[in-house]
């Protein structure tokens, strides 16, 4: 299936980049962001000095207060922003205000394109590239196919529930086979229901495209179950207060929140973020 | 559905026709010709090449009108929605010049262009320029900034972004700036034949006013409204497709 074939290419790059050392795939190094004050506004110090190393097709959730940063986080491992002070590598290579190749982000807000048709929203970043027109076609109707989509290919956004509109932005993103996904809050404005099931459809294609996923969320649960590892930030300057490793099994589903342990973890996480959500609350 | 509005529409043209011939009614046959003997006249005028070569001109002077507004409008809209402060400088003018009776302006017009055609064209896309402009920049500014971010992600060129993201995003907003403005083209067009022209439509209107040809100033009153209102309908189809399909989705 040529929707995997991504992972042993990846492996390729990585191998040829790191010599068998076990390079990360991602590696922050001291990423600090301030916003310079503006008119009235003070400065602010939105990122705290910040290393993250992120193994090669490891699930990396992050969570904290409102407001501490992590979405400035993300943007910046993504190309759209850039750290006031250190530096992002991504395969070895430095990521500096532009999204690279090979990185996919797929936004809380629903960015389908209403003006297209789900099968054209799907195809959309395929055609800035060469791809002959066959190609790209099996290359959309494999992804449609994965993602579930295939029935609404020729629908427009409107005419589907938000849970969708979200599947068409992931499949949109994963149809250019990025080998690190970001996804700020992907699920955030879906019911709890949906969450769940899309939390499974996530981890379906996190093990079947070998990609590093880094993920915000703002659910502990979503966290506990979905991450190899949990990033919790502490409130503005953002900065992690402590790396929760699971120790899940890579082919877990959302039943693992009926597991002792999975409610061990969100309570160890609420004891770090209680205190942290009030400084955040105090400081509105 | 569809078969309520065909219902609609005949019911709003019989309403129409039966208003028209109580007026005539009214105010007498010098003044308002009736419906019927209107049509009579109108298809001996559709005959006659005199009608079409005024109608030509008009054409002629309608089509460079819209090009330019049309054009010049999007461009504008589209370089001052692109960049905000600009564009926050820009929208009250560009209101207060749309709210500005062109008319003050038309001796103006006619020194720099002279009488003929570019002076109807001038004071046609002068006419339709504001609409499609305030639209265009009002559509740009409203789109939805997740999608530039998108568009941002997924690496595209400015240029790519503006035509594949930005056009087709602020496309519904537009084709209702390109409504407003064809109608306002229409309009100040056919005043710069009224006022100063030798052919067209607007010349022919204010002859027959001159003669007191009734008949033929309905005639062509009457054509002028089926061509306006055919046009606006087809225009408002599409506007009214376009917002639809978007709707959802805002």
């Amino acid at each position: 299936m040529n929707v995997l074939s991504q992972t042993s290419a990846a492996e390729h790059s990585l191998e040829e980049g790191a010599r068998g050392a076990k390079a990360p795939h991602v590696h922050l190094k001291g990423v600090t962001r301030i916003y310079p004050a503006v008119a009235n506004n003070p400065e602010v110090h939105a990122l705290a000095s910040t290393d993250l190393d992120l193994p090669q097709g490891s699930f990396f959730s992050l969570i904290g207060p409102s407001g501490c940063g992590k979405s400035t986080l993300l943007d910046i491992v993504a190309g759209l922003a850039s750290p006031t002070e250190g530096t992002v590598m991504f395969e070895g290579k430095r990521i500096e205000g532009r999204p690279p190749e090979g990185v996919g982000v797929v936004f809380q807000e629903d960015s389908s394109f209403p003006w297209l048709t789900v099968w054209n929203n799907v195809a959309f970043g395929l055609r800035r590239k060469r791809i002959d027109k066959a190609e790209m076609a099996k290359r959309v109707d494999a992804i449609l196919a994965f993602t579930g989509l295939s029935d609404f290919a020729q629908a427009y956004p409107a005419q589907l529930s938000g849970g969708m509109r979200q599947r068409v932005c992931i499949a949109r993103t994963l149809v250019l086979q990025p080998r690190l996904i970001l996804l700020d809050e992907p699920f955030g404005a879906l019911d709890q229901q949906t969450r769940l099931l899309m939390g499974d459809e996530l981890l379906r294609i996190w093990r079947e495209t070998g990609a590093t996923i880094m993920m915000i969320t703002h659910s502990l649960d979503e966290a506990a179950m979905l991450a190899d590892h949990v990033g919790v930030m502490s409130a503005r300057p953002g900065k992690f207060i402590e790396i929760i490793e699971t120790g899940w099994p890579r082919d877990r589903t959302s039943e693992i929140v009926s597991e002792a342990r999975f409610g061990s973890i969100t309570a160890h996480m609420w004891s770090l973020l209680r205190e942290e959500s009030q400084k955040a609350m105090k400081a509105r | 559905m569809m078969k309520h509005r065909a219902i609609d529409y005949v019911l709003l043209v019989v309403g129409l026709l039966v208003v028209w011939q109580i007026c005539h009614e009214l105010v007498g046959e010098y003044a308002l010709t009736s419906p019927l003997a209107t049509f009579a006249y109108a298809a001996k005028e559709l005959g006659d090449a005199h009608f079409w070569n005024n109608a030509g001109a008009s054409a002629l002077a309608l089509l460079y009108a819209l090009i330019i507004a049309m054009v010049g409008g999007l461009a504008i809209g589209l370089a001052l929605g692109l960049n905000r402060l600009a564009g926050d400088v820009a929208d009250p003018m560009l209101i207060t010049l749309f709210s500005v009776p062109k008319v003050t302006l038309y001796p103006v017009i006619l020194l720099v262009f002279g009488l003929g055609l570019s002076a109807k064209v001038a004071f046609g896309a002068l006419h339709g320029i504001f609409p499609v402009a305030i639209f265009t920049l009002n559509g740009i500014r409203k789109i939805n900034p997740i999608y530039v971010k998108a568009s941002r992600s997924l690496n595209l060129s400015r240029s790519r972004t503006i035509f594949t993201v930005l056009l087709p995003a602020a496309l519904p907003e537009i084709v209702s700036g390109l409504r407003v403005g064809f109608a306002a083209t229409i309009l100040g067009t056919l005043i710069g034949e009224m006022f100063a022209a030798t052919e067209g439509l607007g010349f022919m209107l204010i002859k027959a006013i001159d003669e007191n040809n009734v008949e033929l100033l309905m005639s062509l009153t009457l054509f002028l409204f089926l061509v306006a209102a055919t046009a606006n309908g087809i225009l408002l189809a599409i506007d009214h497709r376009l917002h639809r399909r978007s709707a959802a989705a805002a």
